[in-house]
């Protein structure tokens, strides 16, 4: 009996060391026993020592602290000078191109996330084509969607089409591809919404269109908030892209200054530019995601 | 209105191979009450669905106040305007309070002025005790509250039939009598009403008749007291029986 006693739960334990067991049994900081603190800050200190310690003693690390920390040149590449750009200005140019596009998103995304679930045999074309469209933006690089836009639209010679300015075709680039992305964050959050919503809508004597529109949708919107959120965040760095067609935003500015300077703290500083930006984008996501967790459990207690 | 309120004629309705309506005629009378009872997948949700128009029909026919609802060129939704139906989950609408849930429809549908829907959202609020939830979130409600307000919802639309579905399966026994309560209310003032329910002893309170409905048929229909006290045919004897073995009738 003795030996049977002894499972393979019971073998582990001489393996891990005493402490351990107390920290995965709280959830949060606040329920950690005082060991715990103490192992948990050791291995913190450990970690975070070790890791500068390698930085310190590699045999580059002078001329890397020279190169992406020097504080004169983070400081020069932030403000520019006369040869070059502003990466703090450029990165207005980000912001904006964030800022438009995001508006654009939302609402192509919804168009063809809405003309996706259009049922009857008449409407088969259109979504035959939301289909198709989310297929390929979705499949193809936006690099290169970028490139075909940005230099083939020109070389159409379509008139003012072909003459508008590189970050025009950077956004329209940009909306298309997170487009197709978005629209299936949409499409899922309207499947989320269950058929008895839609039924009740129905029955009251709602139209299709009146069904979607004051109940489905806005039920849908608020589940996907969350993960629309986290699509912006990389929609905000990807605004760098739009650099390849020559428009100077803060990665091409950044790119201007190392190559004039030889110093690339200037990278360091743009890179700085687009967390500071992100950060709070995503806490209020989590802020959104805790909100509805308590709602849910608010809910399910009521 | 003359002639029936709601009349069926061989009403056949499949789901791919299962047939679960299986030629229904049934007639129902301004201001009677009739009650559909049987064993659950005997048709009887499905039924009202087919009356509301949820569920396609696939031969038969529906004519409600003399209009065959049925017709391919009817106007859907100018049909269920007129027929009030109430599910066995409630199936409000979690986004909106209670007299959002209410005049949605009165508003869209009928394009009534916020004002006057409102007034007559609060008025049947106050009518069936539940004025002070007026500005509640549903899932701040209990289950019979819940259903409460989905009956007003549906009375909103000053429907002219109203079919309930099993409405007070989803509660909790000590919630049912509160949602009886208010279909009792609504039968004393003479609505119309079709209703689906495994409640016998309300059903034999309330009904004008009650209709057996086994695999798809009605098999026996009559004035309460005849069915519950002497069936004729054996499948409702049968039917009747369980439901006295467990102890509700």
């Amino acid at each position: 009996m003795t030996t049977r006693g002894t499972g393979p739960g019971d073998r582990l334990d001489p393996a891990e060391p005493a402490g351990s067991s107390s920290p995965r049994a709280g959830r949060g900081s606040k329920m950690l026993g005082s060991r715990a603190v103490l192992v948990s800050s050791a291995s913190t200190v450990l970690f975070f020592a070790a890791i500068a310690v390698v930085i310190v003693l590699a045999p580059g690390s002078e001329v890397v602290a020279e190169r992406f920390f020097s504080p004169f040149h983070l400081e020069q590449s932030f403000f520019g000078t006369a040869s070059t750009p502003s990466v703090a200005g450029a990165f207005l140019l980000n912001v904006e191109i964030f800022m438009i596009s995001e508006v654009l998103i939302l609402i192509l995304a919804l168009v063809i996330a809405v003309v996706r679930g259009i049922p009857g045999p008449v409407f088969f074309p259109f979504r035959m084509v939301a289909v198709a469209y989310t297929d390929l933006f979705r499949g193809v690089p936006l690099i290169l969607v970028l490139y075909m836009i940005g230099f083939g639209v020109p070389g159409l010679g379509l008139g003012v089409v072909s003459y508008l300015p590189d970050v025009t075709y950077g956004i329209i680039a940009l909306v298309l591809v997170y487009s197709a992305y978005v629209a299936e964050v949409y499409r899922a959050g309207i499947e989320s919404v269950h058929e008895s919503q839609n039924a009740a809508a129905r029955s009251l004597g709602l139209s299709r269109w009146q069904s979607l529109r004051f109940v489905i949708l806005p039920q849908a919107v608020r589940r996907v908030i969350p993960p629309l959120l986290n699509d912006f965040i990389g929609l905000q760095k990807d605004t760098a892209l739009v650099s390849v067609l020559g428009s100077i935003e803060a990665a091409r500015a950044a790119q201007i200054y190392g190559a004039s300077q030889f110093n690339y703290a200037s990278y360091v500083v743009a890179a700085l530019l687009f967390v500071l930006i992100t950060i709070p984008l995503a806490r209020f996501t989590d802020r959104l995601i805790a909100r509805d967790k308590r709602r849910r459990e608010a809910g399910a207690v009521a | 209105m003359n002639g029936p309120a709601l009349m069926l004629e061989n009403v056949h309705k499949s789901f791919g191979e299962n047939e679960v309506l299986k030629g229904i005629d049934l007639v129902v009378e301004p201001h009677e009450v009739v009650c559909l009872i049987g064993a659950s997948g005997s048709g009887k949700s499905t039924l009202l669905k087919c009356i509301n128009l949820i569920e396609p029909i696939d031969s038969g026919r529906i004519v409600v106040e003399g209009e065959e609802i049925t017709a391919h060129e009817v106007d859907v939704n100018r049909v269920r305007r007129r027929i009030g139906i109430v599910f066995q989950a409630f199936n409000l609408f979690p986004h909106m309070t209670v007299t959002e849930n209410i005049t949605l429809a009165p508003r869209q549908a009928l394009k009534m002025d916020r004002e006057s829907a409102e007034k007559r959202a609060l008025n049947l609020l106050e009518r069936f005790g539940l004025l002070d939830k007026w500005d509640e979130y549903p899932d701040r409600l209990s289950g019979g509250q819940q259903q409460r307000v989905a009956i007003v919802r549906a009375l909103a639309m000053r429907p002219g039939l109203m079919l309930f579905d099993e409405v007070t399966s989803a509660l909790d026994p000590e919630l049912v009598a509160e949602v009886l309560s208010v279909i009792k209310e609504l039968a004393d003032e003479s609505m119309t009403m079709l209703i689906a329910t495994h409640e016998m002893g309300f059903a034999r309170d309330i009904a004008n008749r009650v209709c057996f409905l086994d695999e798809g048929t009605i098999l026996e229909q009559g004035p309460p007291e005849r069915i519950f006290t002497s069936p004729e045919h054996p499948r409702t004897r049968q039917f009747l029986g369980r439901i006295i073995a467990a102890g509700r009738l």
